[in-house]
């Protein structure tokens, strides 16, 4: 199962790691404001680094943490936790022909780390280089620090957001941070008719029982980005 | 809210997260997405990130309030605009911060 691969390369492995620095400019102020604000909404600091560890993922820990607050059942936290987390299941596909050769551990191991930044360093050096870097090692030198970067990050967040006054209104950098992340993606018209339409339904059905009004958000903002997209052929 | 349920939430979230990430890695070759799926799943992150936040924004109180008298529609407002400008993220965020704040006065 975690039987190594023999061809360990260190130069490999700082090879991603040096190509994960820019990186981690973003990372950290990321992380520092999901651990605010799962303080700022009332997740004890203990379980809100465990949450880091756990899920290892921001917009879901971020997700979560308003869900609790207005006391969704954990249905709707993991129904929601599924769709945000949706995009890591094409990462996984994309990624799988240059990590094929792996005993199902090591595979494993590579799924935990499989994040956003991750992919996007390991998908652009694997079109690019041909056969010269083991894709394994280069994949852990830059998953390791974008992890600690983030575990770091949201720690430091927890910290300081469990001192800072309500007064600061801080709770709102968790909105927020979903504007950051999602306006970007609104690059061609069926994304704009998704975004709008499941944000228009998440809102007028917010009165529906248990915030189920999620469910539908997803599924008319997916309907409206089919239906408006651009066919290309 | 609960510890438990915390508890419950972190553990069901860490579950499927790898489960997400995992999937195609270890899965044998021949399984592959259906082309329909993979177009629709190119929809969900605008979908559901924009099904968190527009909530918060719109409504006050659980009633929409699409009014300068929503300081939090206004500064989403705001952000949204400094997103669409500059894509950045602690941009974003700082700006909507402050926008609520001058907004409250």
């Amino acid at each position: 199962m975690f039987s190594a691969p023999h061809d360990y390369n260190a130069a490999d492995v700082r090879a991603g790691f040096i190509s994960a620095l820019p990186v981690l400019a973003g990372v950290m102020p990321f992380g520092l404001i999901t651990g605010v604000a799962m303080a700022a909404g009332g997740i004890p600091p203990l379980e809100a680094c465990l949450m880091s560890v756990i899920a290892f993922a921001g917009a879901s820990q971020l997700a979560a943490t308003q869900l609790l607050g207005s006391s969704a059942p954990v249905a709707v936290i993991f129904f929601t936790t599924l769709f945000i987390n949706l995009r890591f299941m094409m990462y996984s596909a994309s990624l799988r022909q240059h990590l094929r050769q792996l005993p199902w551990g090591w595979k494993l191991l590579a799924g935990y780390f499989l994040s956003d930044n991750c992919y996007a360093l390991c998908i652009g050096q694997f079109s690019r280089a041909g056969r010269d870097k083991h894709p394994l090692w280069f994949f852990f030198g830059a998953a390791l620090p974008v992890w600690m970067t983030w575990q770091i990050g949201t720690i430091v967040g927890v910290l300081a957001g469990a001192a800072v006054p309500a007064a600061w209104r801080l709770e709102f950098a968790a909105p927020l941070a979903f504007v950051a992340l999602s306006v970007p993606l609104l690059r061609d018209r069926g994304m704009v008719a998704a975004a709008l339409a499941a944000g228009l339904t998440a809102a007028l059905a917010t009165a529906l029982p248990m915030r189920s009004g999620m469910v539908l958000a997803a599924i008319a903002g997916i309907a409206a980005g089919l239906l408006f997209e651009k066919r290309t052929t | 809210m609960s510890l438990t349920t915390i508890w419950i939430a972190m553990c069901g979230m860490g579950v499927i997260t790898l489960s997400l990430r995992a999937s195609f890695l270890l899965l044998p070759p021949h399984v592959v997405l259906p082309p329909l799926l993979r177009r629709a799943l190119r929809f969900v992150p605008a979908a559901v990130l924009t099904a968190i936040y527009m909530p918060e924004l719109l409504l006050v109180q659980a009633v929409p309030e699409v009014s300068l008298h929503n300081p939090r529609l206004l500064a989403g407002g705001v952000a949204i605009l400094i997103a669409l400008r500059f894509r950045n993220t602690f941009l974003t965020i700082l700006s909507g911060l402050v926008a609520l704040h001058l907004f409250h006065l």
